[in-house]
């Protein structure tokens, strides 16, 4: 038997199908994935992601610690409640993880991923040397992710207390409240907020929520609403051997002020030359119109040589296939051997649905 | 596993087949195969006229979880697809027994049946899965 979140008695009573999630058991589907996918697209959906791992740091030196340990820069972070996302790189400027890092009234509180738990919290503790901070991991903390074009509307009429703060927040914008913090962070491409609170709490969240009519949504339809956003998923689309130039992050690097050093920054500078050159693959969208399903290890020919998909499925939004490949620079054809027959696929930038419409060309 | 008909006969590989009153077969696949298979997503079927060996793939059924070949429990000449899977392949999941079959087929042998397994003996068989 895996770990449970204090949600899980209450996956069961809606009818979970539970799955080992990286020692956890956590809800895959409800019954219907792609009902519960849509659900997100055209309503509100909530999903239990306290299996996630919450670190908290503090301590005077807890600003100029993560601008070394990140490859984005903390230091925007104008004011609390700020979040950003970044890659955790390893000197050889590799991913260790991605996670979300937001500034908070007594520092910073960074998620990561579940399944990187122990190696990021060894790597932090390593590079945490020498300098004054505190290193907190948050186990009691729930984390709910509620989703949907109707999820704050839903939220608010459950959350009263909250609701004018919860109403005024940008994207990526979020607040404290007592041991809660709300945030307007996700991973499905819809408006949405993730909430981080006692785990005690959240049975009584959720039942509210469900009786609002936001339905439960599982680690499934997590998956196909963040590929359909364009998202990477951690050790799929980018891992340790990966640079995060080659992972579609380039975006998230921080190279101002050039005088910042930060873990992998000197490997990532010889990534750059690799890449103006031709010598490093990008990660690209690929969108296939007729039948098939397009899958994670499919190997792909492009007119520039060979590549691989890191993330497939079928998009419930679309009714066809997309998928995430690493293809080598300025390829322009593309087929993909699907069960050894070789089909023609489009490639397009990596982002196919947000607020659930149709965004690539 | 509740609701299993007994009139099918049923393949280790959770494909079911009904012999029809005319002594055709018709074949699907089973509500515990559906349901672990998830949103199923796309059904490749046969060409009709084509003939099968017992055993050997027939089919292609994408889920949104992953592809999944279907084995032919009996040998036979297929003679009509379910064209309703084409456009609606969740029939499958909502009706696997009825609306949701594959293809209808001539069996060359009826002794195959012999081999495959009624209700009681197919459920046992997805409880020790």
């Amino acid at each position: 038997m895996g770990q449970h979140t204090s949600l899980y008695q209450n996956h069961l009573d809606a009818g979970a199908k539970m799955v080992d999630f990286a020692g956890w058991d956590m809800p895959i589907n409800y019954g219907s994935q792609i009902e519960e996918h849509t659900q997100v697209r055209t309503a509100a959906g909530v999903f239990d992601v306290s299996h996630m791992t919450v670190v908290d740091v503090s301590g005077e030196d807890a600003k100029k610690f993560l601008r070394y340990l990140l490859a984005n820069d903390v230091a925007r972070l104008h004011e609390c409640g700020c979040a950003l996302y970044s890659a955790m790189l390893n000197h050889e400027g590799g991913v260790i993880d991605d996670l979300i890092v937001y500034r908070v009234s007594f520092g910073y509180r960074v998620v990561v991923n579940c399944a990187t738990r122990q190696k990021d919290l060894t790597w932090l503790s390593d590079i945490s040397q020498g300098f004054s901070v505190v290193i907190d991991e948050k186990p009691e903390l729930a984390i709910l992710a509620v989703h949907g074009p109707l999820a704050i509307e839903k939220l608010c009429e459950i959350l009263p207390e909250h609701a004018e703060r919860i109403q005024q927040l940008g994207n990526f914008r979020g607040f404290e409240a007592g041991a809660w913090f709300i945030a307007r962070t996700g991973y499905t491409g819809e408006k949405g907020v993730e909430l981080i609170f006692p785990e005690n709490e959240a049975p009584e969240l959720w039942n509210k929520l469900l009786a609002a009519g936001t339905k439960p949504v599982g680690l499934g339809a997590r998956d196909t609403l963040r590929l359909e956003a364009g998202m990477n998923l951690y050790g799929h689309d980018m891992d340790e051997t990966i640079s995060p130039l080659a992972a579609n992050m380039g975006q998230t690097i921080a190279w101002d002020p050039p005088d910042r050093d930060f873990v992998g920054k000197s490997a990532l500078e010889a990534a750059q030359r690799l890449q103006a050159s031709g010598g490093l693959p990008q990660l690209v969208g690929l969108v296939l119109e007729q039948r098939g399903v397009l899958r994670e290890g499919q190997s792909v020919q492009t007119d520039k040589g060979e590549g691989i998909i890191t993330s497939g499925s079928f998009s419930p939004t679309l009714k066809h296939s997309i998928a995430l490949a690493r293809i080598p620079l300025d390829s322009e054809s593309c087929r993909v051997d699907i069960r050894g027959t070789l089909t023609e696929v489009r490639i397009v930038k990596p982002n196919f649905v947000r607020f659930g419409k149709k965004v690539y060309e | 596993m509740s609701n299993i008909p007994d009139d099918l006969h049923f393949a280790s590989t959770h494909e079911w087949v009904r012999v029809n009153e005319d002594g055709t077969a018709t074949v699907g696949i089973s509500n515990h195969a559906q349901d672990a298979l998830g949103d199923i997503v796309f059904v490749e079927l046969p060409e009709p006229g084509s003939r099968i060996n017992a055993r050997n793939e027939v089919a292609v059924v994408e889920s949104v979880k992953a592809a999944s070949d279907i084995y032919s429990p009996v040998s036979g000449e297929i003679t009509t697809v379910n064209e309703v899977l084409m456009d609606a392949p969740e029939t499958v999941n909502s009706s696997p027994y009825e609306n949701g079959w594959f293809y209808k087929m001539t069996l060359s042998d009826d002794a195959e049946l012999d081999d495959l397994m009624g209700a009681d003996a197919y459920s046992d068989h997805c409880e020790d899965e």
